[in-house]
């Protein structure tokens, strides 16, 4: 008899494998026709949408991870799907917070996937209102994640939100106000603040600066490269614009029509761009 | 071989008695059938069982609107007998009309005794106050709410509420009462004020003012809550922790008014509320509790009230 080995703690903070989810009948019948080669997501067998296929991806931790594609390629299914915001239908989604690894998060009942939200993956969305709740103060955003882990310290409460509100630069005198009276770079600083207030190993960004103008969207990314490198966070960063790719990420994933059309290295791809859509998104990007 | 007993099929009148049985004595002339009493003590009992959870029941018709009473009157009613004294209060007083009427409708309709003394009370219905004499075991307290559910106010959403009370997710209770503290510098929840029961379930007592709020936490008698409108039960078992949600650096604090105490029996440790002078303005106080007033004078009353009791408990609860 041998004494089992230990297994070494893995070196990614979350692994994805196999992720797939089809709205629809959710059988092997309904890829058949699907995917960049067919030019379409819609399965013309059983007419289900699959708009995540077989994605694989891992990141480690301080490390950011890119997923690019147009409106539509899946994208952000997938973050939703590793989010917990939407039932993956096919794959494992694995955090190394959670019993080292080895854990299906997919499998999860969803209590418990909630509870995950709290310390384990925090979400940036593109609306700041989907994130937080605009009639509440700044402070108040924060004291939510907080709170929820069991912090009953008014005092301290206060001093941790004004900590995270002055690291992503939301003036302190704000801090009181509620975020609806905020500026859309503002709300999406708040946003951040919030999602980094428990420091989860793991933050999914979708599409953090689109819809800010582009000397705000500028600002707002100075700040997560920053606070990227410094927290050590493993970051996946969802968008359908190089520019942020580019400036966050050193990995990153193309897709197009649920599927992983290409991946490598940011600046690689950017150089030597090898599948066709992949050549067209930097053509477009490049201008 | 083994031979076993056969069961024969009950002919039709068999089952014809047993569906009797099964509905209880013969409705008596009145306004609430045995079944429907039956009905309520098992939510009772669930809310005995899951201290501070909300069980639902189905709320009966009652000869009182619903908003005036009428859950507590059904628990009321499903819990007395002949033998029973009861005791009927409208914010402390005996001869509130609500309290009055509704002690007339009960004692008509069941023949129970009429009680104004606490201590002698088997059951005290209440709209919105907890005596000041302690509860002791054996006496059961059935409050009357007008709104069960603390998260009202919070999220709308009532399947979200329940979600949120199953995995005692509580963060946006706590983001309220952040946010008071924020605006107003205090908790200004001023009655049904937000309770955490045996450390699981936030519940609204009822709007009974902070002042009673200790008065929950272990006591001797059992609370029954009933909510008749909005069809909810809930209730605090004898000796259950009852703890108000604040920060640990927000200590929990009653009602309380400096150099104030009853016109009439010169209390300062009970709670007691302005009275209209013959002028029309607030200027004198009187106890709320009327029924404590009138001992307190006879001197026939405790020197420590419950609220005494029941913060030095919690005290106690909070050093461990």
């Amino acid at each position: 008899m041998s004494t089992p080995v230990p297994l070494a703690p893995p070196t990614w903070a979350l692994k994805v494998e196999g992720l797939g989810r089809i709205y629809g009948d959710p059988s092997a019948a309904s890829l058949a026709g699907t995917g960049p080669e067919h030019g379409t997501a819609v399965s013309p067998a059983t007419g289900a949408v699959v708009a995540a296929w077989d994605v694989d991806f891992d990141v480690a931790p301080g490390e950011a991870l890119g997923i690019i594609g147009e409106s539509g390629s899946g994208k952000s299914t997938v973050m939703r799907c590793v989010a917990g915001d939407e039932i993956a239908t096919a794959g494992t989604i694995a955090l190394r917070g959670v019993d080292a690894g080895t854990t299906n998060i997919r499998d999860l009942d969803p209590s418990a996937r909630r509870r995950l939200r709290l310390d384990q993956i925090s979400a940036v969305y593109q609306d700041p209102a989907a994130g937080l709740n605009l009639d509440v103060s700044a402070g108040g955003n924060i004291a939510d994640p907080l709170t929820a882990i069991g912090w009953r310290n008014y005092g301290r409460i206060r001093e941790r939100a004004a900590q995270l509100l002055s690291r992503v630069e939301v003036p302190l005198d704000r801090m009181d106000d509620p975020v609806r009276s905020f500026s859309g770079g503002m709300r999406q600083r708040v946003q951040i603040a919030k999602a980094l207030a428990n420091d989860p190993p793991v933050l999914l960004l979708d599409e953090p600066t689109t819809g800010l103008d582009a000397s705000v969207a500028a600002g707002v990314l100075d700040l997560l490269r920053g606070l990227l490198e410094e927290t050590g966070v493993a970051a996946v960063v969802v968008s359908h614009d190089f520019g942020v790719i580019e400036m966050l990420t050193r990995r990153v994933l193309v897709m197009q029509h649920g599927r992983v059309v290409e991946s490598g290295l940011t600046d690689q791809l950017l150089e030597d761009p090898q599948h066709p859509y992949s050549q067209q998104l930097v053509a477009a990007a490049r201008g | 071989m083994t031979t076993y007993p056969t069961t024969e099929m009950p002919s039709t009148d068999t089952a014809v008695r047993r569906t009797d049985r099964l509905a209880g004595p013969a409705p008596r002339p009145g306004i609430f059938d045995e079944l429907s009493k039956r009905e309520i003590r098992r939510a009772v009992l669930s809310g005995i069982a899951i201290p501070g959870y909300q069980v639902p029941f189905g709320s009966r018709e009652m000869p009182v609107a619903r908003g005036w009473g009428s859950g507590g009157l059904q628990v009321t009613l499903s819990l007395v007998g002949q033998d029973t004294r009861l005791k009927v209060i409208d914010q402390g007083e005996d001869a509130g009309v609500n309290a009055s009427n509704l002690r007339r409708l009960v004692v008509g309709h069941v023949g129970c005794e009429e009680e104004t003394d606490t201590r002698e009370a088997d059951v005290i219905q209440s709209r919105h106050r907890i005596p000041e004499q302690p509860l002791q075991d054996g006496q059961v307290l059935v409050l009357q709410v007008p709104g069960a559910e603390p998260l009202a106010g919070i999220v709308k959403n009532m399947d979200e509420q329940r979600r949120m009370h199953a995995e005692a997710d509580y963060s946006k209770m706590w983001v309220r009462l952040y946010e008071d503290i924020v605006h107003n510098g205090l908790i200004t929840n001023a009655a049904g004020y937000p309770v955490l029961v045996e450390g699981r379930y936030v519940m609204t007592p009822s709007p009974i003012p902070r002042w009673d709020v200790p008065k929950l936490n272990h006591s001797e008698g059992v609370t029954v809550l009933s909510a008749g409108r909005e069809k909810r039960i809930f209730a605090v078992p004898p000796h259950t922790l009852v703890e108000p949600l604040t920060f640990e650096d927000r200590p929990f604090e009653v009602e309380r008014t400096p150099g104030a105490a009853c016109r009439l029996c010169g209390s300062d440790d009970t709670y007691i509320v302005q009275e209209p002078g013959p002028d029309g303005t607030f200027s004198t106080w009187v106890c709320s509790d009327t029924d404590f007033c009138r001992r307190r004078r006879a001197g026939d009353a405790p020197e420590v009230t419950a609220l005494e009791a029941a913060l030095a408990h919690t005290r106690e609860e909070s050093t461990i």
